[in-house]
């Protein structure tokens, strides 16, 4: 029971090759096929088109205000005389993403699921709104829920979850689905499973690299994000201040006959200055975004690893379990005590028991031995299982991990360009001004 | 003459007060002081030229007392001083090439630690170089601590009370951990001393002072610092003393008031641009604090990545370039704008007190007229006195007020020159700034154009 998978994600995340399919359908691993077949972002557009603003009451009959987001879908294919459909819509608030994402976290445990944006505003300079209400926050969220949804219909896995589709197309789905609560409950227990500490002895090496390079990666990013945090504040600190410079020129213009013209417009230079560094560190907080699109990456990464250990873990206690039964029947069948057990010390004080009670003791191990073989047979199916898919999916995930962040170092070069081309004009202007004094 | 001579004297007295000329000074009585002054009097063509002050200052003046020949020649400029000679300025002047141009040249530099048993100084080398004939030679080299500039600002002053003279560097104010020898304050200094030296230079009243003569020239100066104590404080005093018997200068020229509004707003922009200022290279400091920390993160991050090793590399050293360029946009700030906007924020204290004592020599002369006035005057002989003294104030006053108004637009065109310069250079320093900010990440992004054969799908 190999899994062979080999997905070439190109941009739009299509995938080329096939895998070949496990055998059973168990609760946890919808990965029973990978067809050959394009993902759904091939064929349907999505896209998150306005945010709302809508009062209501939460789970505490409390009111509340909150934003909803019009998810908008259409197919990528016009129609046949070539006029494109009009979009189907429907509005969600971001608590529905957060739950169809704990559900493919659940489901898929092999795959690197893409990050929601932030729930609050963290990593936030000084002027920077940490309001969620604030339209600027609104807007970034609405961009981010876009990319995750993007990203999500392009996976070569998770596009073809059925839950997906009705969450892009059925006003309902969330809510109604049957068992779905259920399931949610029984994911919350293996996620909290998945954050308690145990020792495994044989992990596979990779994801034990693996696991490591996410903390890392972690870590760089937010220690990235908070100094770019502080090094905004301190630029709007310097452009600030020039701004009194345009308060006193303005004054000093009118006492001087000869230099006002000149010290009026440089004033008025200086002021444009100051303002201008408002919009600059807005746009470049879509740098900032990005980053922090992959810090969360770094958690979903070592979610897999985690998940890892956990299927690992369960392995070796199954296998542990199967070997410690099959020691306690080779004891009861040769009758001697190399083990300590219960049995065995009562037995020693209160004397030997029956034959039909040795018989039917060694009857139920018998059966227990079976189930635990198949116990173990089926937890190491599903760590390989795991395994397979999940570095299938590791690597997918480290392409696209160079791929985004070179174009967000690019981004961010070309934002510097675009803010020291300003500077340039601005101080170019303002030496005129300082020239005509 | 004589009358003059006699006004002069009593004017003398007046000024003297007090103070009691050491032998040294005027070694010889006060009479062969006037006959001195009256020497040089005989050269002026307008003998109602008040010429006390500067009479004054030639008086406490060892070096002039023994070198006649220069007296003669330094009255001759002192003539001039005043403009009202036309002619013989654009004689001047056109001796000079027409544009003033500059004949004497100097440069503060070499700044060293003097230690001596009682303590220790930085001391300055001044270097002068002049083509005129009243210097013995045509190169100096002489050797000067703080005090001595403070001296040299001192005895400009008694000369030229009403000229506006340069400011020089506050003496050390322990302001925050400025070290009174570190290298920073020290540099600090030594370029506003030499732009005091310069400007002092290129005064035309100014550079012909005696004192400047003596302290480029005289190797020892602490002889001739010795010659009395400072004459300016005890003008001060006995200007006080009459200024307490008046009420005030009661009719000030219109022009002086509004020059007064001028100094008074120019001192307020002075300051509010110097703050700023400060407070600019503050948020810069802080701003760059922070970027030095920032850029190798990057770095660290590349450390544990393969491809994305280059890219993070090269954003780090992008920023660390930039980091290069703001240390050296913020040097600018601290070395050239800065200094420009104190000084004139200082100079703007010069206005003022120049303004005052133009003030203070009216308001003497209406005090002595006011006692002219009033009919408390029993002998005819007093009556006289008194006439002679009103009359040389009035000369003084007038005298005061033109050199004040000459100097006031000279001083002017300079200070439009220097702002004007400094603002301009420091708007060119910026723009320089973003341009090679904007070079090194065109870089960095023309490093990241992969080449067709190289693109991954």
């Amino acid at each position: 029971m190999i899994l062979l998978a080999s997905s070439i994600p190109t941009a739009l995340g299509s995938v080329k090759l096939t895998a070949v399919s496990t055998e059973q359908n168990n609760g946890w691993n919808h990965l029973t096929s990978l067809y050959i077949s394009t993902n759904l972002s091939s064929r349907l557009e999505v896209s998150v088109a306005e945010t709302e603003k809508r009062n209501g009451k939460n789970a505490m009959n409390m009111q509340e205000t909150f934003t909803v987001y019009l998810v908008e879908t259409r197919p990528v294919e016009p129609l046949a005389d070539g006029r494109q459909l009009a979009p189907d819509s429907l509005w969600r608030r971001y608590s529905e993403f957060e739950i169809l994402r704990s559900y493919l976290l659940v489901t898929y445990p092999a795959v690197v699921v893409s990050p929601l944006p932030e729930k609050r505003a963290e990593f936030v300079w000084h002027k920077l709104s940490a309001d969620n209400m604030d339209p600027d926050f609104v807007e970034r969220r609405r961009v981010g829920l876009e990319n995750f949804l993007q990203r999500v219909t392009s996976h070569p896995v998770l596009s073809h979850d059925s839950l997906l589709y009705q969450f892009l197309t059925e006003v309902s789905a969330t809510s109604s689905r049957p068992g779905s609560h259920d399931e949610l409950m029984k994911a919350d227990s293996r996620l909290r499973a998945l954050s308690a500490t145990f020792r495994v002895r044989n992990p596979d090496r990779r994801f034990v690299e693996m696991k490591h390079y996410s903390d890392e990666l972690q870590s760089h990013t937010s220690q990235l994000l908070r100094a770019r945090a502080r090094v905004a504040d301190r630029l709007y600190g310097v452009y600030k201040v020039h701004g009194n410079y345009g308060r006193v020129f303005s004054e000093w213009s009118v006492l001087e006959k000869q230099m006002g013209d000149g010290l009026q417009s440089a004033g008025h230079h200086m002021d444009a200055y100051a303002a201008s560094i408002d919009d600059i560190l807005e746009e470049a907080e879509h740098y900032g975004d990005q980053l922090k699109e992959y810090l969360f990456y770094a958690e979903a990464l070592r979610a897999v690893c985690r998940k890892h250990e956990l299927s690992q873990y369960e392995l070796e206690l199954a296998c542990q379990d199967l070997l410690s039964k099959k020691q306690q029947r080779e004891e009861l069948a040769t009758g001697s005590v190399r083990t300590f057990s219960l049995k065995g010390m009562t037995s020693k004080l209160f004397g030997q028991e029956a034959p039909e009670q040795r018989e039917a003791r060694l009857h139920l191990l018998e059966e227990q031995i079976r189930e635990g073989e198949q116990a173990v047979e089926e937890r190491r199916s599903e760590c390989q299982v795991h395994v397979g898919g999940a570095w299938v999916d590791v690597q997918r995930f480290r392409q696209q991990k160079d791929r985004d962040i070179r174009e967000a170092l690019i981004g961010y070069a070309l934002m510097q360009i675009s803010m020291c081309k300003k500077g340039v004009q601005m101080w170019s202007n303002t030496k005129e001004c300082f020239l005509k004094m | 003459m004589l009358f003059t001579g006699i006004s002069l004297f009593s004017g003398l007295s007046f000024l003297c007060g007090p103070f009691h000329c050491g032998p040294s000074l005027c070694g010889p009585s006060p009479c062969s002081c006037l006959f001195l002054i009256a020497c040089s009097l005989s050269s002026c063509q307008n003998p109602s030229l008040a010429v006390g002050s500067s009479v004054s200052s030639s008086v406490v003046q060892g070096s002039l007392v023994h070198s006649p020949g220069a007296l003669v020649r330094s009255s001759g400029s002192m003539v001039n001083q005043y403009g009202l000679e036309e002619e013989e300025e654009e004689e001047e002047e056109e001796a000079r090439g027409g544009v003033p141009t500059r004949d004497l040249f100097v440069t503060v530099d070499h700044p060293e630690s003097h230690v001596t048993a009682i303590e220790t100084f930085i001391v300055y080398r001044v270097l002068a170089r002049t083509t005129r004939g009243d210097f013995d030679s045509s190169e100096y080299e002489v050797h000067r601590r703080y005090q001595d500039f403070l001296w040299l600002r001192g005895k400009l002053e008694e000369g030229h009370p009403t000229l506006i003279i340069h400011p020089l560097p506050e003496k050390f104010v322990m302001k925050g951990l400025v070290e009174r020898f570190s290298e920073d304050f020290i540099e600090t200094r030594r370029r506003a001393l030499q732009t005091f030296l310069s400007k002092t230079a290129e005064h035309p009243m100014l550079s012909r002072s005696p004192q400047l003569k003596v302290f480029l020239t005289e190797q020892d100066l602490t002889a001739i610092k010795k010659q009395g104590p400072s004459f300016l404080s005890r003008m001060g005093d006995s200007v006080r003393a009459a200024a307490i018997a008046v009420r005030g200068v009661r009719a000030r020229p219109q022009e002086f008031g509004a020059m007064q509004d001028y100094a008074d707003e120019f001192s307020c922009k002075m300051s509010a641009l110097d703050k700023v200022t400060q407070r600019i290279i503050k948020e810069q400091n802080e701003y760059l604090e922070e970027l030095s920390q920032y850029g190798p993160l990057y770095s660290q991050w590349a450390e544990l990545e393969a491809d994305l090793s280059e890219p993070l590399r090269g954003v780090a050293g992008c920023l660390d370039l930039c980091g290069r360029e703001t240390e050296e946009q913020l040097r600018h700030l601290t070395e050239v704008l800065q200094p420009t906007l104190h000084q004139y924020l200082l100079c703007a204290d010069t206005l003022k007190t120049v303004l005052r004592r133009r003030d203070h020599i009216q308001a003497e002369f209406e005090a002595k007229n006011d006692a002219l006035a009033s009919s408390a005057v029993s002998k005819k002989g007093d009556l006289e006195t008194l006439k002679e003294e009103a009359a040389g104030l009035e000369e003084r006053v007038e005298s005061a007020n033109s050199a004040l108004k000459g100097d006031w637009a000279r001083w002017g065109d300079a200070m439009r020159y220097d702002l004007r310069e400094a603002l301009v250079s420091t708007a060119d320093k910026n723009q320089d700034y973003y341009e090679k900010c904007l070079a090194v990440w065109e870089t960095f992004l023309l490093s990241q154009k992969t080449p067709p054969g190289q693109e991954e799908d």
